[in-house]
């Protein structure tokens, strides 16, 4: 409650603007309206001065209200984005994309494919050249929509394909779809940004048509171009390409390197340990261990049997050759005062045995190379492997055991 | 049209328009050969744009506007207001008798000033003069009685002025652009001797008026009016006749876009009080509305207290003096005397009574208040006793209530109406659209909400908290007695609270730093400041002004303890 007895314009829009940001935050739309209503009339009065305007107030919040209460109801939201888009012809651009945005979220892909066109027919002076960013957007989007209708082509004529019938018509629109989206595509991707949905699309037409040197140089200069913001998607479709094209392993893993460094716990991180695993270079198979005792340092990785079968299969076999100790030892220094509670507490061999055998097989072999015999995981899981007389969990037992020196070796 | 080039001849810089539209130079009457472009649009209604051959300004234009001052306006603006007044309950004698003199007193008084200003000057204020009225042509007996026949009264004319001449420059360049006739001229001049009307100073004669005929309203409540749309005030211009057409400077004059401030008419209306000379004000004796005994019953009720404490707040008053009929007159000019806010003063006292009874130090009423209770609720025979606790519980309650909807209210508040403004030609139709714009949004979201027309403007009400005895929840605290905390002395009853604390020892001098003391929450107790919160909330006033007025009364009251003390203390036995 206020102390102020005075009130002027000024403040009591401001109050007004809290309630309406009150109500919002509570998901209370008509209260919300209520107080938009009375917002209104700041319209009326100049507020160049102002970080956001008025104006610019109302369409956001106005677009909330809608979308919420007015769902199904599109007739009511599209119609106050028409005003909106009146409103103010420096955002105009925005409030069309913003617009088209919802009529997709709504699964109107027509009227979001109509709304572009004439959004991109728009002129308006010099507004026209300081708004370039936006139309580019547009023109993206539009690209974005004409992949997808080149892509139900795609797979209408596929499917007549094995028919048997060839349907020059569909041919004809699919590859006129194509020209369109290439189009514009490949022009939001020069500039620098984030544009993932786009390169991906671009990609999937170049690769189709076989211009695999197009598709190359996009996804390199996405990936390595240093004006375009760091961006770990764009390392994993280059892998991804890369795979496709049957690339060799030399060029697989200096793209996988990169994702390493950026995301080190990445989903991929394990066909990259797969892969530097089988590797005849010595710096490759150390990086596996890196890359797999990385990426398990991460919560989402804790129950991944995979990850810890990839971490349990390298170790073993360092061990079993007795080469390479002092790389696990590397590994573990920085880890061996946390990974304890964090991957082999009691707790969690209970919770792991009950849950998941293998995954506690793999990580009582991580744990009882790393911690030796006595350590709680493996004491327990080992016991209780077997008990319930699984031959696996023995030979286990009997692994650890035989090379129990070397978690001495390991630890000192 | 900005013709500020020195002439040829004389360079002197003193144009006007011949009948072929060429502008020739006053001084020396050399003729040139630029000529004036004429602006034609419907909102140049008062083009003075006259030869030399024609002397007498028309009064009505083609298109049906007429020419008008800003004095017409504020004429106009305080003739709506005392309507309202009247609609209110307001005597009529105070619009035809009285209000009318002050301001007919306000217009000769402020008005002589205007006519002893050389045409020289007039150049020099405005860049370029394009006079249409030659200065030495007749200069006109405006308006006044075009005045006085719009305020519909009969009366001599006690004036003798005659309006500036002046010229408003019509032009694309806003600056100097108003569709009154002397807008520019109004904004522009240093009106610091002369009390140049404003809008809140409208309010001030109301009051002053008001005061006058010692009508039962205070000054609180005529602002509460005010900002609850009973009397015209915002948006005033929505009642100018459709000739009257307002634009450029105007807007500056008459749209508002805040409310009135207590201070602000308050001290206005004491400059416009000694400005117009007026002789002492009709005395304020103890049967007026205004007398702090009246006031204080009144706030007693309003805020839930038992009617038996109005002997506490008469005995204050008779103590202090505060009820003598020359302290609460009105002498205009009188700088020894302070001026007297009623409401303020009345809410005061009370606050005072409070201390006095219940000393509010965060600990001593709530003592009491438990005696009470404990006596209430094994004595259920005779009325019950007050209870401090309870009081405090039932009027925190409804306080919270009705602050939590005045402050949606202020959030909610609409500045602006259906009636649109222009500041100029240029951007008449960006408004109209904005304004379409808005009425279209308000149409959308009002559906939403559930709430599409605006609420009903509530009735306008004396009370803004109202108590019913009748109401069987208890919560009526009228009736309550106060024999829980009184005790008989020598005959006398006097409180069982032996202390008191001042408010503070030593008095600001208020014409320095505009306050008696200085009120920080933090320093005061919780209690005392509940109570002035609650005066605050009634009389829409910030807390620091009652805890003026408190600080005033305890010097009256204790004013000769505290000059044998030589110490200050901050408690002092009765």
């Amino acid at each position: 409650s206020s102390n102020e007895h005075t009130l002027n314009f000024k403040k009591s829009k401001e109050a007004c603007l809290s309630y309406i940001q009150d109500a919002l935050l509570q998901k209370q739309w008509k209260r919300a309206a209520e107080f938009l209503t009375c917002y209104a009339e700041s319209l009326e009065k100049d507020y160049s001065r102002e970080h956001i305007s008025p104006s610019e107030m109302i369409w956001r919040i106005g677009t909330e209200i809608l979308w919420h209460r007015s769902q199904g109801s599109m007739k009511e939201f599209s119609c106050f984005m028409e005003q909106m888009k009146s409103l103010g012809v420096k955002r105009y651009l925005k409030v069309c994309l913003e617009h088209v945005f919802h009529l997709l979220c709504n699964g109107q892909i027509d009227e979001a494919y109509q709304n572009l066109s004439l959004a991109e027919s728009w002129r308006f002076g010099e507004q026209t050249a300081i708004q370039d960013k936006e139309m580019k957007l547009i023109q993206a989007y539009r690209g974005l929509l004409d992949y997808y209708s080149w892509s139900k082509q795609k797979n209408i004529l596929l499917e007549h394909g094995e028919d048997g019938f060839s349907d020059l018509a569909v041919e004809q629109e699919m590859h006129g779809y194509f020209r369109k989206a290439a189009m514009n595509l490949k022009e939001i991707i020069k500039i620098p940004g984030v544009w993932d949905i786009f390169v991906k699309c671009y990609v999937d037409l170049l690769e189709f048509y076989g211009d695999h040197n197009e598709a190359r140089q996009v996804l390199n200069e996405y990936a390595y171009n240093s004006k375009f913001p760091a961006n770990p998607n764009a390392h994993v479709y280059l892998y991804q390409f890369l795979k496709r094209q049957g690339e060799p392993k030399k060029s697989l893993i200096s793209a996988l390197k990169i994702l390493h460094d950026i995301v080190p716990s990445h989903e991929l991180m394990i066909d990259f340990n797969t892969m530097l695993q089988k590797s005849k270079k010595r710096k490759n198979r150390r990086l596996g261990l890196e890359v797999i005792f990385a990426a398990l340092d991460y919560a989402g990785w804790k129950e991944n049997a995979k990850a810890w079968s990839c971490l349990a299969r390298q170790v073993k076999q360092i061990v079993i050759s007795e080469k390479h100790l002092d790389w696990i030892k590397q590994e573990w220094n920085s880890r061996k005062d946390w990974w304890p509670a964090f991957h082999f507490s009691r707790y969690l061999a209970k919770r792991n045995w009950r849950e998941n055998q293998s995954l506690s097989y793999e990580k009582a072999l991580v744990a009882g190379i790393l911690m030796g015999k006595d350590c709680k995981y493996f004491k327990y899981v080992s016991h209780q492997g077997c008990k319930a007389q699984l031959k696996q969990f023995r030979m286990l037992k009997k692994f650890v055991n035989k090379h129990s020196p070397v978690y001495l070796r390991i630890a000192g | 049209r900005d013709f500020n080039e020195r002439c040829a001849q004389c360079s002197e810089v003193n144009w006007g328009l011949t009948d072929g539209g060429r502008f020739y130079c006053r001084s020396c009457h050399n003729v040139t050969e630029r000529t004036r472009e004429v602006v034609n649009t419907d909102f140049i209604t008062n083009s003075r744009v006259q030869t030399i051959s024609k002397g007498l300004r028309k009064q009505e234009k083609n298109d049906g506007d007429c020419e008008w001052y800003i004095c017409e306006g504020f004429q106009l603006v305080l003739k709506k207001q005392v309507e309202a007044l009247e609609a209110l309950g307001i005597c009529p004698q105070m619009k035809d008798e009285v209000l009318c003199n002050f301001w007919r007193c306000y217009l000769q008084k402020s008005k002589q000033a205007y006519c002893k200003r050389p045409a020289g000057e007039t150049v020099k204020a405005l860049s370029v003069c394009e006079s249409s009225t030659d200065v030495d042509s007749d200069p006109e007996r405006p308006s006044l009685l075009r005045l006085l026949s719009l305020s519909e009264s009969e009366g001599d004319l006690q004036t003798d002025c005659s309006f500036a001449s002046s010229v408003s420059k019509v032009s694309e360049n806003t600056s100097v652009y108003s569709g009154s006739v002397d807008g520019s001229l109004y904004l522009m001049k240093n009106q610091k001797e002369k009390l140049r009307m404003t809008m809140p100073m409208t309010l001030s004669f109301c009051y002053m008026a008001l005061l006058w005929v010692r009508e039962p309203i205070t000054l609180s409540e005529l602002l509460r009016f005010v900002v609850e749309g009973h009397i015209p005030y915002l948006n005033i211009y929505q009642h100018f006749p459709e000739k009257m057409k307002l634009c450029g400077l105007d807007l500056k004059v008459f749209c508002i876009e805040s409310w009135p401030v207590y201070e602000e008419v308050f001290n206005k209306m004491h400059e416009l009080a000694a400005f117009l000379d007026l002789p002492r004000f009709p005395d304020i004796t103890e049967s007026c509305f205004l007398h702090p005994d009246m006031l204080c019953m009144k706030y007693l009720m309003e805020a839930n207290l038992p009617d038996e404490l109005h002997i506490w707040t008469c005995r204050v008053v008779k103590k202090t003096g505060i009820g003598e009929v020359d302290f609460l007159t009105l002498i205009p000019g009188n700088k020894s005397t302070r001026k007297v806010k009623y409401d303020v003063l009345a809410a005061a006292v009370i606050v005072v009574v409070l201390k006095l009874l219940f000393l509010l130090d965060d600990h001593y009423e709530w003592l009491l208040s438990e005696f009470a209770e404990e006596r209430n609720k094994s004595n259920t025979e005779g009325g019950p006793y007050f209870e401090f606790k309870k009081w405090y519980e039932v009027v925190k309650h409804s306080l919270d209530v009705e602050q939590k909807k005045l402050d949606e209210e202020r959030a909610k508040y609409q500045w602006r109406c259906e009636k649109p403004l222009f500041y100029s030609v240029k951007n008449k139709s960006k408004v109209l659209k904005r304004r379409q714009m808005v009425v279209n949004l308000q149409k959308q979201f009002g559906k939403l909400s559930g709430s599409m027309q605006r609420a009903e403007k509530p009735n306008p009400s004396s009370f803004q908290l109202s108590w019913s005895e009748e109401n069987t929840d208890g919560n009526c605290f009228h009736g309550h007695s106060l024999k829980g905390i009184l005790q008989e002395k020598c005959g006398l009853l006097t409180a069982m609270n032996p202390d008191y604390w001042l408010c503070t020892v030593k008095l600001c001098n208020e014409k320095l730093c505009g306050h008696l003391a200085h009120y920080r929450e933090v320093e005061f107790p919780q209690s005392y400041h509940f109570v002035l919160g609650l005066f605050s909330f009634l009389l829409r006033i910030q807390p620091s002004y009652i805890h003026d007025e408190v600080c005033m009364i305890e010097h009256k009251l204790f004013n000769k303890k505290l000059s044998k003390k030589l110490k200050y203390n901050s408690i002092l036995k009765k």
